[in-house]
């Protein structure tokens, strides 16, 4: 090695720098992105995850691929459900990569962090994987909506039906997170309302793999209703136990409170029966939803769930009301969104309030008997259908500045 | 009908049960650091892949039924044997090469293998699972007065147990086990007798991992059969070990039992902090028994 | 020509760092100045103290808690908000240093798992952290009352300035008498003694120093990032620094930052990948292990900088 060399190499180091940089930057200036997010590889990727990108490539594809004369593309990335990697991906694509809109957004933690970065950039985002009803609640922002369900339409859905069906007495098994806790206190909320009483609960700490003590205790509870308020394979473990003790067996019921369709796919009819849960989008529904969802089956070998069909609707809603709009510009596009009924064959009856939710019709299913189902993914009957204004209708008041006063 | 009356009478009753169903995991947690401590104990690793080799030994189970239908009694045999044939390959062609080094290597290089174990069955099968149905002789429970015992769980106990206690046994009371841990004590000098170390060592990994499939065959199904499922139990079962005392398999035994008694009425008192129970215990322990319950001091 | 060939890639280096943010997405870059940090002060306890702590992320995390209720709830400006997070995180590591120190090897690393994994169970029930949704929205605000850090520039810079003085601390503990003596501990603690060094107070000091060079960067992220989560406690987060300062280099000045800067590269370029990151991430390992355990810059340095054979790099003694 000679001293030539020497400076030789840092400089080459600076120019790839450079060039890598530069290459970076290089993004054709005319298109439109959309950005979605997603749990692509952890807990909750099966409900939202891979699935979610096909849907809003489909969504995109559907629209015909271009808006105001620009190519539309679909990024995507995996936020491994960290609130941290979450808003650096997200910035990036705000500030770097011209993404217009992001979407999916599983996971509270990753929503609520998100929301932040959108409303200091000015971009829109609409959620359809998280949760807690404090995105629009104490935390709304302005152009954001909350697309597919949230904890209060859930906790309304599952928590009113039971309670009128002769659940009046509750018993919770809670995740002891953010959304276990949400999902926990807005079902109190409607349980108490409804004229039932809530006798006790159990804060479950996330990812625990054995529910058997906690199934004993709601058990000594004699509560007539085991409210499940956790999620994803919390969900999945505590359901099959509660089948292995013999819960079901002995008179008691339990509600599911967060539990898609793709949860009762894994756990299998047989211990899943009789479960009650609320949801948006059921893919058997009406021969569109049935034409849409083998469309996505022939992709992706499942049945879609809510959130991924969510997405599907999302961001045609998006691509319509930038067409509309003539812009890309956040607030115009979120007030052409607020100002139509929002209304397909995924979100029916549906408008955006103020606050940012989207108002629409749920349904409350129940997961069918071996017996009763034909088909691998015939799963559900439907129970109910619960009118959006009382689906979303907030037991305690919102606490969102933008319609508190 | 059901036993859950009598539980209503406070708390005698409610409390054994809960200390019934403490037991049942302690019998997984005990299952599982067996493993851990059996390698620990010869190769001087901390075999992070652990977790991800407990998994498999359920995703085993689970591809003997779904492709051949094979049922969970042969499972049962054939898992530990097949996932254990995996552990001696990781053995012969990695861990192999990091004798002699300090074990925090071979901490770091499972800790690797299973990341990849699991990234690459998390792509495969996705994260919400598998069903697997408990065999038909074993379904149904018993009323014990006090609770209604899944018969499952009784058979966990019982047969993990069992395994507990001949492990313990081939180990301590026979030539086999003597050698293994003269091994352990002295390669160099057994190596001199005319055993062939390198090819013990092999093997002790190979049963160490089937060890972990059994408690997986066993875990599959109580719990959904996951590719998260290891990942979740691994670092509580590293505290049971160190906590029993690394390497000592009688440690590993009683301090997989008590722990899961423990976070079994953590579970009732302070459910919320059933999770983090262990961590203040093993704080505890080492601080106080440096070398763990049972084991040898450092 | 050896020493030549430093001040070149110093030079080169040092351009580099004050143009990057218009090379680079600034955020991107101070996230991987953060970790390079906490990479860097982990290392000092690894590489030079022989300790592998397996709970850093109660100080990063633990910081970055303090440092987002300070600066959002109390109004504290940023730069005493950092240093609230940095003290923190120095008390909370003399409270773990006292009990942790007089373990070595496995048993170390346990006894700092296990304080870690409460602190996790402190961030998750304690009411003012927020469960999992962690502290969001913290203002950055003005430094010293005068720099708006929401200025992107001026953020990269003041984060610049911060894991400069960071390193700075780090290499000037490791180079001064003080870094001698733990260097000695580490190669033969008895001897050390006999020599009437107190081992026990050298080796607390140094994980202090740690602790606090960590909370640091933990504190800096939470204004970078405009939170604090319960992510950054988790115990998975020690796990990372552990990989960065293995793939980087154990006890090279540069191993820390380069490979922090390589793992956030990767996340970020395979963030669309899924569950290969992991399967990537977990080969790393796996080849890192086996193959070059001085790590990148251990391995590679000693060629690029013309020196015909490198010192050897210390790799982390047995206890």
């Amino acid at each position: 090695m000679n001293g030539r060399f020497a400076a030789v190499l840092p400089a080459a180091l600076l120019a790839a720098a450079l060039l890598v940089a530069g290459g970076a930057g290089a993004q054709s200036p005319d298109a439109v992105r959309i950005g979605v997010l997603a749990d692509m590889s952890s807990l909750y990727a099966d409900l939202g995850g891979p699935g979610s990108t096909v849907a809003v490539q489909m969504a995109v594809d559907d629209f015909g691929g271009s808006v105001l004369g620009k190519k539309i593309e679909v990024v995507s990335a995996d936020h491994q459900n960290k609130p941290d990697v979450a808003s650096s991906i997200a910035r990036q694509w705000f500030d770097e990569k011209g993404v217009q809109m992001i979407t999916d957004l599983t996971t509270s933690s990753v929503a609520l962090a998100v929301q932040e970065v959108a409303r200091a950039d000015n971009k829109v985002i609409l959620v359809n994987g998280a949760a807690s009803s404090d995105l629009t609640g104490k935390a709304c922002a302005p152009t954001s909506v909350h697309w597919t369900y949230d904890t209060v339409s859930l906790a309304n859905g599952t928590g009113a039906a039971v309670v009128k069906a002769g659940g009046d007495s509750w018993f919770f098994i809670t995740a002891d997170y953010a959304f276990g806790h949400a999902l926990e206190r807005d079902t109190t909320a409607v349980v108490e309302a409804n004229g039932g009483k809530v006798l006790g609960a159990v804060n479950v700490p996330l990812n625990t793999a054995d529910f058997s003590s906690f199934l004993l205790q709601a058990q000594q509870s004699k509560a007539k209703i085991i409210g499940l308020a956790n999620a994803g394979g919390d969900a999945i473990n505590s359901i099959k136990q509660a089948a292995e003790f013999g819960i079901v067996a002995g008179g008691q019921k339990l509600a599911g409170l967060l539990v898609f369709v793709s949860d009762v796919h894994s756990l299998g009819l047989q211990t899943a029966q009789g479960l009650q849960l609320t949801e948006a989008f059921y893919w058997d529904q009406d021969d569109k939803t049935r034409a849409w969802s083998k469309r996505f089956f022939d992709k992706t070998h499942k049945e879609p769930t809510m959130v991924q069909a969510g997405n599907y609707s999302a961001t045609m809603h998006y691509l319509e009301a930038v067409k509309a709009a003539g812009s890309l510009d956040s607030a115009a596009v979120i007030k052409e969104l607020k100002s139509k009924p929002i209304d397909d064959f995924i979100i029916r009856n549906g408008h955006i309030h103020d606050d940012g939710s989207l108002v629409h019709d749920m349904y409350l299913y129940e997961v069918k008997k071996p017996t009763e189902s034909t088909a691998e993914w015939d799963l559900y009957k439907l129970i109910a259908t619960i009118p959006g204004d009382q689906a979303f209708k907030r037991p305690r008041g919102n606490e969102c500045p933008a319609v508190k006063g | 009908m059901f036993s859950w009356l009598h539980i209503a009478m406070p708390p005698a009753p409610a409390l054994f049960a809960q200390l019934l169903v403490g037991l049942i995991n302690g019998s997984f947690y005990a299952l599982l650091s067996l493993g851990l401590a059996i390698i620990f104990g010869l190769l001087n690793i901390i075999n992070f892949a652990h977790g991800a080799q407990y998994m498999m030994g359920a995703f085993c189970a689970w591809f003997l039924l779904d492709w051949w239908g094979i049922g969970y009694w042969p499972a049962l045999v054939i898992a530990p044997f097949a996932v254990g044939a995996v552990g001696i390959a990781i053995e012969r062609l990695l861990l192999r090469r990091l004798a002699g080094l300090d074990h925090l290597y071979g901490l770091l290089l499972t800790f690797g293998l299973a990341l990849v174990i699991e990234g690459l069955f998390r792509q495969r099968y996705g994260s919400s699972g598998l069903p697997y149905t408990i065999p038909a002789e074993l379904i149904g429970g018993k009323n014990l007065g006090f609770m209604f015992l899944p018969v499952y769980r009784g058979w966990v106990v019982v047969f993990s147990l069992t395994v507990c206690l001949a492990t313990w046994f081939v180990i301590e009371r026979t030539r086999l086990g003597a050698l293994l841990r003269a091994a352990t004590e002295n390669a160099t000098l057994v190596q001199a007798f005319g055993i062939d170390v390198p090819r013990l060592v092999t093997l002790t990994y190979g049963a160490g991992v089937a060890l972990a499939a059994l408690a997986g065959v066993l875990a599959a199904p109580i719990y959904q059969v996951s590719p998260l499922m290891g990942a979740n139990i691994i670092i509580v079962v590293f505290a049971v070990v160190v906590i029993g005392g690394m390497g000592s398999i009688l440690g590993a035994i009683v301090s997989g039992f008590a722990l899961g008694l423990i976070e079994g009425l953590t579970k009732v008192f302070y459910p919320e902090a059933s999770n983090t129970i262990i961590f203040v215990i093993m704080a505890l322990v080492l601080l106080v028994k440096p070398a763990g319950l049972f084991g040898r001091a450092a | 020509m050896s020493r030549r060939a430093g001040l070149w890639w110093s030079i080169a280096l040092i351009a580099l760092a004050l143009a990057a943010p218009f090379l680079f997405y600034p955020v991107f870059v101070m996230r991987a100045l953060c970790l390079a940090l906490f990479a860097c002060a982990f290392d000092l306890l690894l590489g030079y103290v022989g300790l592998l702590s397996f709970g850093h992320a109660a100080f990063y995390g633990g910081a970055a808690y303090v440092t987002a209720h300070c600066v959002k709830v109390w109004g504290f400006p940023p730069e005493l908000g950092i240093v609230a997070g940095a003290a923190a995180a120095a008390l909370l590591g003399s409270v773990f240093g006292w009990l942790a120190i007089r373990r070595q090897g496995i048993y170390f690393a346990m006894i700092t798992l296990a304080l870690a994994q409460m602190v996790a169970f402190f961030a998750l029930q304690a009411p003012f952290t927020g469960g999992e949704d962690g502290i969001q929205a913290v203002p950055r605000g003005r430094l010293l009352g005068l720099i708006d850090l929401n200025h992107p520039l001026a953020m990269y810079y003041f984060v610049l300035a911060m894991f400069v003085v960071g390193f700075a601390i780090v290499r000037r503990a490791v180079n001064s008498p003080f870094g001698q003596v733990i260097t000695a501990i580490r190669e033969n603690e008895p001897r050390a003694v006999s020599l009437g060094y107190r081992a026990e107070r050298y080796k607390l000091l140094a994980f202090v120093l740690s602790a606090a060079l960590a909370g640091l960067a933990g504190a800096t992220k939470c204004l970078v990032l405009q939170f604090a989560a319960l992510s950054d406690v988790d115990w998975t987060t020690s796990g990372e620094v552990v990989l960065m300062t293995l793939v980087g280099g154990v006890g090279t000045p540069l191993g820390p930052v380069v490979g922090a800067f390589v793992i956030v590269t990767m996340e970020n370029y395979l963030a669309q990948a899924g569950s290969w990151v992991t399967v990537i991430e977990g080969l790393i390992f796996i080849v890192c292990v086996l193959t070059f355990r001085r790590g990148i810059v251990g391995v590679i340095a000693p060629c690029l900088t013309g020196r015909a054979a490198a010192p050897p790099a210390p790799e982390p003694s047995p206890p």
